[in-house]
């Protein structure tokens, strides 16, 4: 019999499709879970339990008939509180937005999912608006790491780190706009794939910063992100960004060695500041991907600064009318630095954006060289819930701001990138590997290639 | 910028977006613009041609 709480969603789905599980059964041992963990967990703000449990019985239903689910069928999934949940209030992680009225329909990321066999479960806490690295939310109160539960999950996909990391759900939905997917990956030891910029649609999600934004899974396998990514790709008429180019499966690709890629890993900006685990993270998959040349990433801290310098304006510019009229029911970290973003010259965005295409050039020669590059996904593991600043290189640096100096970077130019969970004792630590736009193949193949040699999996939690 | 002037400026900017800002808050929109302005210098030291394209529409 499978173990439901640690199954892959590709085992769930095989499963289910060979008859040794029911959808209603899968369905009421993650709703088991939820009842009995999230409340030390603080993964979901909503849980859809009547919802799951009808499109459960309609899909053991058609599988009576002898029809196929789909390659995700039956697994349960759910998704960070600013993807559009029918039926519920697109909270975005902020109370204001609570008030709104209930989304009419689902993010189409949802459909996508649900029309490949997968089960909706419910909706996930996350930092205000997005603008955050800790999974703190003072409204829901904070997500808390697995595997300590006195830790952060990382942000602002918080709840979406905890809920898969704590086993609640093989599979969930975060934003990446500076590196919210990819620091709770890192911090809860967990797979997640920020796809290329465009890639995957936004409509009907809350946005934060449109120029950066991405949206895409976190998973305890390289497979199931393959899988979730594959059913959700494709052009989208509602959102403007999304690009028009066809489902390029990765799952067939996955297994195909590695053999004449040529992976490097980041050095200059990227071996700055790293903790003795990050090191430790990176030299363990470089060693694994015999990755021993050093790639200096040009100008890392400029296109951080202009990523910052386009969130902050950008995500003014969204909420200068909430700020005007409600700034008291903001968080007001975040409603002090949204204020501030709106004070920002109007030239520094426009030389930031300008930026951005010239050092996007400059990266794209740089994959002339090579098909992937290692770097450390966040500067530290997991730190205590509450803490303001950490010690790095002998200098002490705010916490909040530099979670994502490794992320930013990346993001900033819309690459591909999956990060791998390294299990290291006692707090796991997440290794980005970096692909050329378009080729997820790529670091999605690396990442399974890791997690098969047993360099990379997603720890168990204790207890 | 001094802080002064950086508070000065914040008061003019408030007026002139219609924001409301609480006295309470001067510190902390301080400590935030500072960095993006300290950012922005990093930026802007950055010397790029006239017909560089900024890339408003960003396509990877």
């Amino acid at each position: 019999m499978i173990d439901l709480a640690e199954a892959s969603a590709c085992d769930i789905a095989g499963a289910v499709e060979r008859g040794e599980a029911s959808v209603a059964a899968v369905v009421e041992a993650a709703l088991g879970r939820i009842e009995r963990c999230d409340p030390a967990l603080n993964a979901f703000t909503d849980v859809a339990a009547e919802r799951a449990r009808r499109r459960a019985a309609a899909l053991d239903g058609r599988r009576a008939k002898g029809e196929k689910l789909g390659p995700l069928a039956g697994v349960p999934f759910a998704v960070k509180n600013l993807f559009d949940v029918a039926g519920l209030a697109t909270r975005a992680g902020s109370k204001i937005n609570r008030e709104l009225p209930a989304a009419a329909r689902d993010a189409p990321l949802i459909e996508r999912l649900e029309a490949a066999g997968a089960v909706l479960i419910g909706a996930l806490n996350m930092g205000e608006y997005a603008y955050d690295f800790t999974g703190e939310n003072v409204h829901d109160g904070p997500s808390r790491n697995p595997h300590d539960t006195g830790r952060m999950t990382g942000g602002s996909s918080g709840g979406s780190g905890a809920a898969v990391a704590g086993r609640l759900v093989p599979l969930a939905l975060g934003s990446d706009t500076n590196g919210s997917i990819r620091v709770p990956a890192s911090l809860c030891g967990l797979f997640g794939l920020k796809p290329t910029y465009g890639r995957l649609t936004r409509a009907r999600s809350f946005p934060f910063v449109t120029s950066l934004d991405h949206v895409g899974p976190l998973g305890r396998s390289a497979a199931d992100l393959a899988a979730a990514y594959d059913a959700m790709q494709g052009p989208d008429p509602e959102d403007p960004v999304c690009a028009l180019r066809p489902v390029e499966p990765t799952m067939p690709l996955l297994g195909k060695k590695l053999e004449g890629l040529r992976i490097a890993t980041a050095g200059g900006y990227f071996s700055k500041g790293q903790s003795l685990p990050g090191r430790a993270a990176i030299a363990a998959v470089a060693a694994a991907l015999n990755a021993t040349a050093e790639i200096e990433w040009p100008h890392a801290a400029r296109a951080r600064a202009a990523a910052f310098i386009i969130t902050a304006a950008e995500g003014a510019c969204l909420h200068v009318d909430r700020l005007r009229r409600r700034p008291n029911d903001y968080d007001p970290a975040v409603r002090d630095r949204l204020i501030a973003g709106a004070m920002v010259p109007a030239i520094a965005v426009e030389q930031a954006q300008k930026f951005r295409r010239w050092y996007r050039g400059e990266v794209a020669a740089l994959f002339r060289d090579v098909d992937a590059v290692i770097a450390p996904a966040t500067p530290c593991t997991a730190p205590r819930i509450g803490e303001e600043s950490f010690v790095l290189d002998g200098a002490t640096m705010p916490l909040r701001a530099n979670l994502g100096i490794y992320t930013q970077p990346i993001s900033f130019i819309g690459l591909p990138v999956v990060v791998v969970p390294v299990p290291l004792s006692p707090l796991p630590i997440g290794v980005q590997i970096i692909a050329a736009p378009w080729r997820e193949d790529v670091a999605l193949r690396i990442a399974h290639a890791l997690e098969a040699m047993g360099v990379v999996a997603a720890p168990k939690p204790p207890g | 910028m001094t802080a002064n002037e950086l508070d000065d400026f914040i008061t003019a900017s408030a007026r002139a977006l219609a924001l409301p800002v609480d006295p309470a808050w001067y510190p902390a929109i301080r400590a935030n613009l500072e960095t993006t302005l300290r950012l922005a210098a990093v930026v802007a030291e950055f010397a790029l041609p006239d017909d560089a394209e900024p890339a408003p529409v960003f396509r990877a």
